[in-house]
């Protein structure tokens, strides 16, 4: 079987008919993965247990000529904050290295089923913090269109194996760009739901107020079906929304003709690579041939989004990792011989330099004397930058941006300058902050063959709109 | 506000973090040119400006309640393994460092 553009439907069709067996497929992929991965280094761990038992109860279904769930016998892989059961996860951390979850994340859990095979678990950042996936703490993700690039990050395993067709599709996390930037490095769809619109029961956090799962694609298509296996109201996470849920496929084939689309030239200013600009501008003018209406629009705090996330991103950090301590589950410092000397032994050779320093940093924030000056202030101005959305939707439908400033970067560029490293989200973070849906679709490349992301912006739980804008463009491109 | 030595010790010490001499003397560097950076923050005026700490405070909420009871939605019954079973004693302790099998162990916390 061909894994290349292999689309989730395709590959349930071949399951359902019988022109393949969900194990086939599956060992299909795993043949991949022992071929390529070497080169790449997406996978952490690989679950071919798990997965072969599913992929047997998917073949008996199917050999009873019974109808196949929306993910029956489809090979995805999960990005490694999201545990498992019985399957090692340690969100790209030494301090999580022999993690064995006693329990499922719930959007996992979900795709099971729906009949998805989990092929295993996917590189990352140390705790998701991170734009190139160098600061894993196992190895480093080398991007599949140019071994010397980055592949993006905090999901750049999850873009890597989706772009070098060992997954059908991937599970991210994004806390401040780590589906969308990665996707667009890639040369991939991904997709950043509305806070609230998926579960994070499961998700190891980053910072809870910022961090949503969400899916890696191949097509807007797939994007859409997996949004509508893992969205909607679950008990365990007490922020998960109880909104209705779509049917976002169906919703895909509505004309795009008359939506407005806004343009926000604070995402058009200085750092902005004049190649990604030009590709971008091409494709709002293709937006304007599908019949959208192009509409300038401002967004005028965007520059202080990234001051912004990174108090606020940090300061929930420090807190949330303050339960790694060395007790109840993964690292401890051997030798220490009283427990304060256990906690502080365990934390500093387990966390690596940019957690760390991230945790300095929250807790900076939230000590006293500086609480007002920074945690509050970041909260003032995450207002500010909602309330900008809020205006501009009142006008458009969506908002087209590129995704990263520019296209994948060399490994070991930007690891010495976190603040150079921070900016590589400047245009992903600002919707994070206000709990808006993104999704970061190809629309080029570069003269060095580089894959370059449009992203696009949508209301709050009107995935449907941009996932139906993206499609169209796909469509068109 | 220029973070000096001493402020980098006191938040190690704060987060539990027994930082080398070297990742002490890199971290003042870094947090002093991330917090320039944020600083930007003050050009704005913010005073009458509500913090946002959740962007559920403005959706799905309950208008016509007041406090968490405009939350309803997110709270369920107080009952006793009300959404799952507490975890089974040996699973609970399988990923422990340490345990006797009933407890968690740590190094001794009182010295004599």
């Amino acid at each position: 079987m061909e894994l290349k553009s292999l689309t989730i439907d395709a590959a349930r069709s071949a399951v359902q008919e019988r022109n393949t067996s969900a194990a086939d497929l599956a060992e299909a992929f795993y043949d991949k993965i022992e071929n390529d991965d070497p080169k790449i280094g997406a996978y952490l761990t690989l679950s071919k247990e798990r997965a072969l038992a599913k992929a047997e109860e998917i073949d008996e279904l199917a050999e009873k000529g019974e109808r196949l769930p929306l993910l029956g016998g489809v090979p995805v892989a999960i990005k490694d904050v999201m545990v498992t059961k019985g399957v090692r996860t340690t969100a790209g951390s030494k301090i999580l290295g022999n993690y064995v979850p006693p329990y499922d994340c719930t959007a996992v859990a979900r795709l099971e089923a729906a009949g998805a095979i989990v092929l295993g678990k996917l590189n990352c950042d140390e705790f998701a913090m991170g734009s190139s996936n160098e600061n894993s703490a196992w190895k480093p993700v080398h991007n599949p269109r140019d071994l010397s690039r980055v592949p993006g990050g905090s999901s750049g395993g999850a873009a890597a194996a989706v772009a070098a067709d060992m997954a059908v599709a991937a599970l991210g996390s994004d806390t401040g760009g780590s589906i969308r930037q990665p996707a667009s490095f890639c040369g991939v769809v991904g997709l950043m739901p509305t806070y609230g619109r998926v579960s994070r029961y499961g998700l190891i956090a980053f910072a809870s107020s910022l961090d949503h799962i969400g899916p890696l694609t191949k097509t807007v298509g797939d994007a859409a079906i997996l949004l509508g296996v893992i969205a909607g109201r679950d008990p365990m996470d007490s922020t998960s929304a109880e909104v209705p849920v779509p049917n976002y496929v169906a919703e895909l084939e509505k004309p795009v003709s008359g939506l407005k689309i806004g343009v926000a030239k604070e995402y058009f200013g200085e750092g902005l690579d004049a190649e990604v600009r030009k590709s971008v501008e091409a494709a709002i003018q293709k937006l304007a041939e599908l019949g959208c209406e192009i509409v300038e629009v401002s967004l005028p705090h965007t520059k202080y989004a990234i001051p912004t996330y990174y108090i606020v991103a940090t300061a929930e950090a420090s807190a949330n990792l303050a339960r790694f301590d060395g007790v109840r589950y993964g690292f401890r410092a051997p030798e220490a011989r009283t427990l304060s000397a256990m906690y502080r032994g365990t934390r500093n050779r387990g966390f690596g330099a940019e957690v760390k320093r991230r945790i300095m940093l929250g807790t900076y924030a939230l000590s006293a004397g500086y609480y007002d000056a920074y945690y509050l202030k970041a909260q003032r101005v995450r207002t500010l930058l909602t309330r900008d959305f809020e205006e501009v939707f009142k006008r458009v439908d969506a908002i087209v941006t590129p995704t990263s400033p520019t296209p994948a970067f060399k490994l070991g560029e930007k690891v010495d300058d976190p603040l150079a490293m921070y900016l590589a989200d400047i245009y992903t973070v600002t919707a994070d902050l206000a709990g808006i849906p993104g999704i970061s679709v190809p629309c080029a490349e570069s003269r060095d063959k580089l894959p370059i992301g449009l992203q696009l912006l949508g209301k709050h739980f009107d995935e449907a709109t941009i996932l139906r804008v993206a499609h169209a463009y796909e469509q068109a491109a | 506000m220029k973070v000096t030595e001493k402020d980098v010790a006191y938040v190690a010490d704060l987060a539990n973090l027994d930082l080398t001499q070297a990742e002490r003397d890199r971290m003042v560097r870094d947090l002093n040119s991330i917090l320039e950076y944020i600083g930007s923050l003050n050009e704005l005026d913010t005073t009458n400006v509500p913090p946002m700490a959740q962007i559920s405070d403005r959706l799905g909420v309950d208008e016509s309640r007041r406090g968490s009871e405009r939350f309803a939605y997110a709270s369920r019954e107080d009952v006793l393994e009300g959404l799952r079973k507490s975890l089974p004693h040996d699973v609970a302790l399988a990923n422990a460092p340490d345990s006797d099998g009933t407890f968690f162990e740590v190094p001794k916390v009182i010295e004599r």
